[in-house]
């Protein structure tokens, strides 16, 4: 079946990167999932931020989901936030930018700044 | 919002926000009464008489951040717009129901949409609430239990592992391909 045959192969990557990454902080993206962040497409962009790490192999990053902050016209909007790194917040995160981030930002660690609206 | 599953989706956050533990989403297609039915209940801290009134109120939140509360007040006018309406029922300290009906053959029902990615995406998102899902139409019916589920992953994946989505979503759309209709 295939569903087993891949958690099979995602069973062995996460032993593997166990033993690479053990006693580390894991890194946290936060996804804005309130009627505003929804209505302008959260969806899309969370689903393709599970899949842009899901396919680099990248499964020690937690993402999570959070309600309106209050920037509903910034929607969708998403937290990255880096073990020893100030929180970065990315507005209009269209599934497309959302790829991006992971790449240069979960990757590289380079912040794309022309998409940050706020870091603290 | 263009689908119903998006709806859904933030119904449920509603529930996440109130402290559930257990969220059941229930849907039902009875093609014969041309009667969609969706039912989100939450196990959550539950909304207070006094309150119940207020939360269809567009002009109403509990939130400090802003003074809007759209969610339950867009689910129910899309329910209304396909000749349906919505129902809250509430304990506080007992939990939440929410119920919305629709004619399934009216020209202005939204389609149900992805439900396999907006229930995907809520189990890998939040390991500790436990989301029981029912589907029916006729005699088919596809159920899922995120807690099967994340049992049989064991203790060497960890249930938010993102990998996990996309193999969740394939699975919860294999199973609602002979049942989804509407």
């Amino acid at each position: 079946m295939k569903t087993v045959e891949e958690l099979d192969r995602i069973r062995k990557q996460a032993q593997a990167m166990t033993r690479l990454r053990e006693g580390k902080e894991t890194t946290r993206i936060v996804v804005g999932m309130g009627t505003c962040g929804i209505a302008a497409g959260a969806r899309e962009t969370l689903s393709a931020i599970m899949d842009e790490l899901a396919k680099r192999n990248i499964q020690d990053v937690v993402v999570t989901q959070t309600g309106c902050v209050g920037l509903c016209e910034q929607e969708p909007i998403v937290d990255v936030i880096r073990p020893g790194s100030a929180r970065v917040t990315y507005g209009k995160v269209t599934k497309e930018k959302a790829r991006q981030i992971v790449a240069n930002h979960i990757v590289n660690g380079q912040v794309v700044g022309e998409w940050v609206i706020a870091s603290a | 919002m263009r689908e119903l599953s998006l709806h859904i989706l933030d119904i449920v956050q509603n529930s996440i926000a109130a402290g559930a533990r257990t969220v059941d989403v229930a849907i039902s297609e009875d093609e014969a009464a041309d009667l969609l039915t969706i039912e989100v209940a939450d196990d959550g801290a539950g909304i207070p008489r006094d309150i119940l009134e207020s939360v269809l109120d567009p002009f109403y939140t509990s939130r400090t951040t802003r003074k809007v509360g759209l969610g339950l007040p867009l689910f129910r006018e899309a329910a209304r717009a396909a000749g349906g309406d919505l129902s809250i029922e509430s304990v506080p300290g007992r939990g939440t129901t929410v119920r919305a009906t629709f004619r399934m053959s009216h020209i202005d029902r939204a389609p149900l949409g992805d439900m396999a990615e907006t229930l995907a995406l809520l189990v890998v998102c939040n390991p500790d609430v436990r989301f029981r899902y029912m589907h029916w139409r006729g005699h088919a019916a596809f159920s899922l239990d995120s807690d099967e589920f994340r049992r049989g992953l064991g203790d060497d994946i960890a249930p938010t592992n993102p990998a996990l989505a996309g193999v969740l979503r394939d699975v919860i759309r294999e199973g609602l391909a002979p049942v989804q209709r509407a």
